[in-house]
């Protein structure tokens, strides 16, 4: 069925040399008992944490190399593609002085970085008043560049947490179609794993075909139990009974899956509303966490998207995903500005170790390609 | 979020005196536009600087015509140079060779492919009568073949069995060979998704489609996809080699300049749309109604269609039969109020407006449309009496006080609901001392006047000759008639001639859209409260020069 061949071996595989097979999911090895400590960061670091058998050992300690891996995989990415934002700074600045002209030209740059017009013209206002009409080193530029962009980030690079309070901790996955909710729980759930925390999943996509079978899959190889009904179930109700016995079973972290839909779908998002409302009769402060899935390839949709789901499940973090392609999710950076809402992880690739901590300097050093 | 072409080419255009003929640097503001109102649909920035030089060259010169703005006439160039760029000409999938055809589908990681699988599967089922045999060849995604599986079974299309530990070219082979001794028709091979910078999971896409020969390639590509659109079409096409685009997620509300980039890069046509998630969900490809939303034009199509779906058509029926008869009250008037909500707030429905963005502004200046006065509107209908709701005029003061307290209220929003309602009846009255005329003021509040409802919506824009008739018609009317008429109600009809002398003009297509709004006729929005229309500019179009 869905047996990976080993050819490719995940980002995390390859950076700290472990067996390609390593990445197979912990057994039942892991302690249901939870964490002694109130707030344990779920990302941060990894030294003094007990690392269950079966659970690679490098998932937890990715806190250097994995910045490393990062730009060098989206360096490696912005070489093989034709019109590329390093080759583009460096050809408009080696010739000429920082005249309008030449920010014309950086906005075609940004633009094809999926910045956006608005966000685009902040940074090159920046660049206006700064350094107009000086001549001005290509170093400078992508310095400048960087700067301005990581300014905007690094108020959303906050990673994410697991307060230690609720129990459980309830995330909901909400976003638009294909994004990569499923996946991004199944990484997640292999994580907290490592974290020594119990978790459990719950199949809240009743729609789409094998969404469940999908889910029950990453239950498998994390060692998870994934809690589901027949499709077509009220995707509220499961997530009732699911937070039931999340309680009853004194469960670290219930991750709730939901169906793909498009913002623009009123009775769909209705029904996402329902699910947070329900989830409140069980828990006032559920969810506790709803982490919303954006493409990195998706254009200027991505605001209204980030607006939508806001509005309706009130967003708390965006993981952003398939940045292992040639998108760069410049995005990002203009759905930062306007929203300020925390980027918690990055997907990097399909695989359970496929998935990183936001880092501004780094994300904004790819776009800038210094 | 955006702003639409119209109104920002109107903007540039507005400063400039008229014209006979385009000068460059008139060509050359206007392009500037164009290429911001392309850019934030996500056309990809090489297409859009080939794009505008092709229309520029036409422009420059353009004679315009003296009935219409010059920016009417760059818009009419750009949508026809998009229209044609977009490939005017249909082309369906082609099944023309040796059976079984093959049709491999690839794409990035989930784009739709599955999905879109099953829907050409459906349909070349069911409406082509083709036996059809599919096949995952997703050997990585969990569950992607039990996807498939399920799918096959609802849609009742035979899928190819799973055999464990074959990989893809293994499965392919096994899927050619079982479609050509069940004698199947056609072959669908889906594919898992791949990022194109994986070099071993795009060789092993080509090596598949080397050893399979399909009869087509199609990649499926979601039409939210921003600038990385070029890559991932320059990708496929040279690694590969696709002979149609799949754009999914039509549905949504992304302008979907992915279209233009991809079909540009390639030369490929877009084939096929993907507009939901259900197996019928599937559409063929009509290059003007992207063209209309890639420039923010309003996707009229898109609007009538949405209203036609959600509207009760048999509700709106009865509405109009009372309009006809004056026996408008207030239930009618919920009833109206609950369909515009419906349709998914004002909000959207403006968006989808051809030419709304300058007159949302100016609603935002006067109060903005406040959506909750919708649903408060229809508390305080709901608060009265069933006898009050037919009756308006027994609602004296203490009453008025009930049925504020009762929807927590204030008289005011009491008193504010009832002139609006009265300034409704009093148009239906006008309405009915003027047969001819009637019928088409209510098909234009989208209340079925004339051929039903549908008759009513699909109509869309009155001719030229139609908005001609009924400036004869409201030539013939008492003038005294009108000047009783609410002040509002008077301006709207003061603008008919306007939008007939300019029929070919952006404003002339509002009418056109009044028709898919029903409550929204006589000038007055509900839920708009106090403040009528900004004049003449809705539903009678005739944005004033
Ligand atoms: N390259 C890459 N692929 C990813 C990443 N995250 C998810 N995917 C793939 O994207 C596809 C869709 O992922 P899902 O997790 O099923 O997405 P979803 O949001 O749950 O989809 P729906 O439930 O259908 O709305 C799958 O093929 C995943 O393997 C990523 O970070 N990189
Ligand atoms: N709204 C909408 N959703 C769609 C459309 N096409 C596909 N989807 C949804 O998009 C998601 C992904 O679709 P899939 O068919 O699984 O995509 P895929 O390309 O096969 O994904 P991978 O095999 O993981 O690469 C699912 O939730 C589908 O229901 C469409 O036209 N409109
Ligand atoms: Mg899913
Ligand atoms: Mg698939």
């Amino acid at each position: 069925m869905s047996d990976e061949p080993e050819k490719k071996r995940g980002l995390f595989g390859r950076l700290f040399g472990g067996k390609p097979d390593d990445r197979a999911p912990g057994p039942e090895t892991v302690a249901d008992t939870p964490p002694s400590n109130a707030v344990v960061p779920a990302f941060e670091g990894g030294e003094g944490r007990d690392v269950p058998a079966g659970i690679p050992a490098a998932a937890s300690t990715e806190e250097l190399p994995a910045k490393q891996g990062w730009l060098q995989r989206l360096k490696a990415g912005l070489a093989k593609t034709s019109t590329k934002l390093s080759d583009g700074i460096t050809g408009v600045f080696t010739k000429r002085k920082l005249d309008n002209e030449t920010l014309e030209d950086l906005e075609d740059v940004l633009i094809q970085a999926d910045l956006g017009l608005e966000t685009t013209e902040r940074v090159l206002a920046t660049l206006r008043k700064t350094r107009f009409d000086k001549t001005i080193a290509p170093e400078e530029v992508r310095q400048v560049l960087a700067e301005e962009v990581e300014r905007v980030l690094t108020p959303v690079a906050v990673p994410l947490r697991i307060s230690g309070l609720n129990q459980p901790e309830v995330i909901l996955f909400v976003g638009v179609n294909g994004t990569g909710k499923t996946t991004t729980i199944g990484k997640l759930a292999a994580r907290f794993r490592t974290e020594g925390r119990s978790v459990l999943l719950a199949a809240g996509d009743t729609f789409r075909a094998a969404a469940i079978e999908q889910l029950s899959v990453w239950g498998e190889r994390t060692g998870v139990r994934v809690v589901s009904r027949e499709v077509g179930a009220d995707a509220a109700g499961l997530a009732f009974d699911a937070l039931s016995e999340a309680k009853r079973d004194k469960i670290d972290v219930l991750m709730i899956d939901t169906a793909g839909r498009l913002q623009n779908k009123k009775g769909l998002m209705e029904e996402l509303e329902k699910v947070v409302r329900v989830l409140k009769k069980s828990d006032p402060t559920a969810p506790h966490q709803v982490l919303l899935v954006l493409d990195a390839t998706t254009g200027q949709n991505a605001i209204s998207q980030v607006e939508a789901f806001q509005l309706v499940a009130g967003v708390t973090g965006i993981v952003m995903t398939k940045l292992d392609g040639t998108a760069r999710g410049g995005i990002l950076v203009a759905i930062s500005a306007k929203f300020k809402v925390p980027v918690v992880a990055l997907g990097v690739g399909e695989r359970v170790e496929d998935l990183q901590p936001f880092d501004a300097r780094e994300f904004a050093q790819a776009i800038a390609q210094s | 979020m955006f702003q639409s072409l119209s109104d920002r080419l109107s903007g540039v255009f507005d400063k400039l005196t008229r014209r006979g003929s385009l000068s460059e640097s008139d060509v050359n503001d206007a392009m500037r536009e164009v290429r911001r109102a392309l850019l934030e649909a996500d056309v990809a920035l090489d297409v859009v600087r080939d794009f505008t030089d092709k229309v520029k060259a036409k422009a420059v010169g353009a004679n315009v015509v003296k009935s219409i703005s010059p920016g009417q006439m760059v818009i009419k160039i750009v949508n026809d140079e998009l229209v044609a760029m977009l490939g005017s000409d249909a082309s369906p999938i082609d099944l023309n060779a040796q059976p079984p055809v093959t049709i491999l589908m690839v794409g990035l990681q989930g784009s739709g492919k599955t999905t879109t699988t099953a829907k050409i599967g459906h349909r070349l089922t069911t409406r082509d009568k083709k036996k059809v045999l599919m096949a995952s060849l997703d050997t990585r995604r969990p569950a992607a073949m039990e996807q498939l599986i399920i799918l096959g079974h609802q849609i009742t299309v035979d899928v190819l069995p799973i055999v464990a530990g074959q990989t893809p070219l293994q499965i392919a082979m096994r899927a050619q060979e079982t479609a050509r001794t069940g004698g199947f028709d056609v072959l669908l091979l889906d594919t898992a998704g791949r990022t194109t910078i994986d070099e071993e999971l795009m060789d092993e896409v080509a090596e598949v489609k080397r050893a399979t020969s399909p009869h087509e390639v199609l990649l499926v590509a979601d039409a939210l996809t921003g600038q990385d659109a070029v890559n991932t079409a320059k990708a496929f096409e040279a690694r590969v080699g696709v002979t149609g685009i799949v754009l999914t997620r039509v549905d949504g509300d992304g302008r979907g300049g992915a279209a233009l980039s991809m079909r540009a890069v390639t030369g490929r046509p877009i084939k096929l749309i993907g507009v939901g998630e259900k197996w019928d969900a599937l559409e063929d490809f009509d290059p003007k109604r992207i063209a209309g939303r890639i420039l923010g034009m309003g996707d009229i199509v898109g609007l009538v269609e949405r209203a036609a779906q959600t509207l009760d058509a048999g509700k709106a029926m009865a509405i109009a039969e009372k309009m006809r008869k004056g026996s408008f009250d207030l239930d009618d008037l919920s009833e109206q109020l609950k369909q515009v909500e419906q349709l998914g707030g004002m909000g959207s429905i403006m968006g989808m407006m051809p030419g709304i963005g300058k007159m949302k502004k100016q609603i935002e200046a006067a109060g903005g449309i406040d959506e909750k006065m919708i649903k408060r509107q229809r508390a305080i209908i709901s608060s009265m009496t069933p006898h009050e709701r037919r009756n308006p005029k027994v609602l004296d003061g203490k009453r008025k006080r009930r049925v504020a307290a009762g929807s927590g209220t204030k008289p005011e929003d009491v008193n504010r609901l009832l002139k609006q309602h009265r300034d409704m009846a009093d148009m239906m009255k006008m309405m009915k001392k003027t047969p001819g005329m009637m019928g088409k003021m209510a098909g234009m509040m989208g209340l079925g006047g004339g051929g039903g409802f549908g008759g009513g919506m699909g109509g869309g824009q009155p001719s030229a000759a139609e908005l001609e008739a009924m400036q004869k018609e409201l030539a013939q009317l008492d003038p005294q008639a009108i000047a009783q008429l609410p002040k509002d109600v008077q301006e709207a009809l003061k603008a008919l001639p306007k939008a007939g002398q300019q029929q070919a003009s952006k404003t002339a297509t509002l009418p056109g859209l009044g028709g898919g709004l029903p409550g929204l006729g006589g000038g007055r929005l509900p839920g708009l409260g106090g403040p009528a229309l900004p004049k003449g500019s809705f539903p009678f179009g005739g944005r004033k020069k």
